[in-house]
């Protein structure tokens, strides 16, 4: 037990590290000459990766782990809430400047920004009915919307692809990893409904 | 790893290149008011320290050697360019260290940071340069031959990347107007194309799996664009050879045009009659038009091209300029384009 609250405080630690190390960074001013530049793929890589570990839990759940990994999904959602805020905080404050008459051009004419701009909007939803309460209001309608989180995450390829202009390795990798955890689902879906209709087809 | 520990420099080699920013000069005028001391002439150090006029040197501990002999010689008698007629800014340079270590140069890597660290093996010398197409001169001519006959000069310039940031960099080179001319091309050379070389032994980024650049990277201009004088084949920066990652040993300079038109490590110039493919129209014509003349009013799909981030930026200091039409070269090549609708020939 007492493992177990070590462990959840070491990994809450490890989230914490990339936002820390980008911290000091900005603060040293050793993040290159375009500092804002460096942040905003940093934040965004990160986003990226909390939203695939978020992904990769329940699959390691019914794969061995049982379900004392389970709270991590959670927690690794809302990392990656938290770098994609940082990640679109960085965007108004150093990429427009505050500049609010120029976000409708950014959001309506560039399409990678449209998509990513979509996928934040989904992702502070899901944030904001993460807690306990939401969760009971909203009961049986909970399920199906944070099934939504597999939208955020295609969206964040196609973000991500659409930024990488020629070489396209990054998106390849990313891809590689979500479209065997989207795969998981489908086979998951599958599997439950031949289930399904075969109780209903034995029990009738 | 994101944190680096700076190199230790001293102050007395560094102020050439940054003399010139506001920062220090408020710095120095204001120590001399709060010590009563007299500023030492800084602005005129950059001149005096090198003694040949030039207003930018390499700092010490990262200058390069010459890739071969010879080039010692060419690069003992650089001068600087008239300050008239676009070929000089009083602009603050972009240090050194930033025009060398962030970089668009895909055949060393996709990231800023990659050219500098996948290039240092990359060999300069021997090098030849071939000259086909329409011309009364081909042939194939060692990197010497093409560099003999001309003066190097110091010309500053500003650099406008296609990605919204840009750069004041002083660069080492002749006209391209002059080499052109000694290859006699013929009345059918109505645009000259330029080819990057591929060896992707030596060039990381030519092995990447899933590129989609058709390399060799290939780049183009109108024959009077090419003529123009502030057009610029670069040998050097910052009074010192050009380093790998800036397009050894020989590039294009073209300041009114985004920087992707200013094609690095050339091996071939070919003088042709019909307008030549160029890498990134061919990669994404509704993005690259063939000409891409800096133009804040042309708008793109990626990023904003009324503004621009002038490098180095701290988070702090990070503020945007208005981006010129020609990049402020409008007075030099806005002739050129007479009667063109630019939105569409972008």
């Amino acid at each position: 037990m007492r493992l177990a609250t070590a462990l959840r405080w070491i990994i809450f630690g490890m989230s914490l590290l990339p936002f820390i190390v980008l911290t000091l960074g900005a603060v040293n001013n050793s993040l290159g000459p375009d500092p804002a530049d460096t942040l905003i793929q940093e934040t965004g890589e990160w986003t990226f990766r909390f939203l695939l570990l978020s992904l990769s839990i329940t699959p390691l759940r019914n794969l061995g782990a049982g379900p004392r990994v389970f709270p991590y999904r959670r927690t690794f959602g809302l990392f990656a809430l938290f770098y994609a805020s940082l990640h679109f905080l960085i965007y108004l404050l150093f990429l427009l400047q505050l500049r609010w008459s120029e976000i409708s051009e950014d959001i309506l004419e560039r399409p990678y920004i449209t998509v990513g701009f979509t996928a934040y909007l989904i992702l502070v939803l899901l944030g904001v009915t993460s807690v306990k309460r939401m969760m009971r209001r909203l009961g049986r309608y909970w399920k199906p919307l944070h099934k939504l989180v597999y939208l955020v995450n295609i969206l964040a390829l196609i973000h991500l692809s659409w930024i990488l202009r020629t070489d396209l390795t990054e998106a390849v990798i990313y891809a590689s990893i979500l479209l065997p955890l989207l795969a998981y689902r489908v086979y998951k879906y599958y599997i439950g409904k031949t289930s399904r209709q075969f109780h209903s087809s034995t029990s009738s | 790893m994101l944190i680096k520990s700076k190199p230790d420099i001293l102050p007395s080699e560094i102020t050439p290149e940054s003399v010139f920013h506001d920062r220090r000069r408020f710095l120095a005028s204001s120590l001399s008011a709060a010590f009563g001391v007299a500023a030492a002439g800084l602005p005129g150090l950059s001149g005096a320290a090198a003694g040949d006029g030039l207003r930018a040197r390499a700092p010490e501990d990262l200058a390069r050697s010459a890739p071969a002999q010879w080039w010692n010689a060419k690069f003992e008698n650089i001068s600087p360019a008239a300050h008239e007629g676009g070929f000089y800014t009083a602009e603050a340079l972009t240090p050194y260290r930033d025009v060398i270590s962030y970089n668009n140069f895909y055949e060393f890597g996709m990231d800023k940071g990659d050219p500098i660290a996948n290039s240092k093996q990359f060999k300069v010398d021997p090098w030849s340069v071939s000259i086909e197409g329409e011309v009364e001169k081909p042939g194939v001519y060692t990197l010497e031959d093409i560099l003999k006959p001309h003066d190097l000069e110091e010309r500053i310039y500003r650099l406008r990347c296609v990605e919204r940031w840009s750069m004041v960099i002083p660069w080492v080179g002749f006209s391209l107007a002059d080499l052109i001319k000694r290859f006699q091309p013929t009345s059918k050379a109505k645009y000259v194309e330029f080819l990057t070389l591929f060896d992707p032994s030596s060039m990381a980024g030519q092995r990447a799996r899933f590129t989609t650049i058709d390399w060799p990277y290939r780049e183009a201009l109108r024959m009077d664009e090419a003529m123009n004088p502030l057009t610029l084949l670069a040998v050097g920066v910052y009074g010192n050879f050009l380093p790998p990652q800036n397009g050894a040993p020989i590039r294009l300079v073209v300041p009114w045009k985004y920087g992707f038109k200013s094609i690095k490590s050339i091996v071939k110039i070919r003088f042709r009659e019909q307008e030549p493919a160029t890498s990134w129209n061919m990669l994404a014509p509704q993005e690259y038009g063939f000409y891409a003349n800096v133009n804040p009013d042309v708008h793109h799909p990626r990023w904003r091209q009324d503004m621009e981030t002038r490098l180095p930026q701290t988070l702090l200091s990070s503020s945007r300029i208005p981006t010129q039409l020609f990049n402020g070269y409008a007075e030099q090549v806005a002739s050129l384009y007479k009667g063109m609708d630019l939105t569409k020939n972008y």
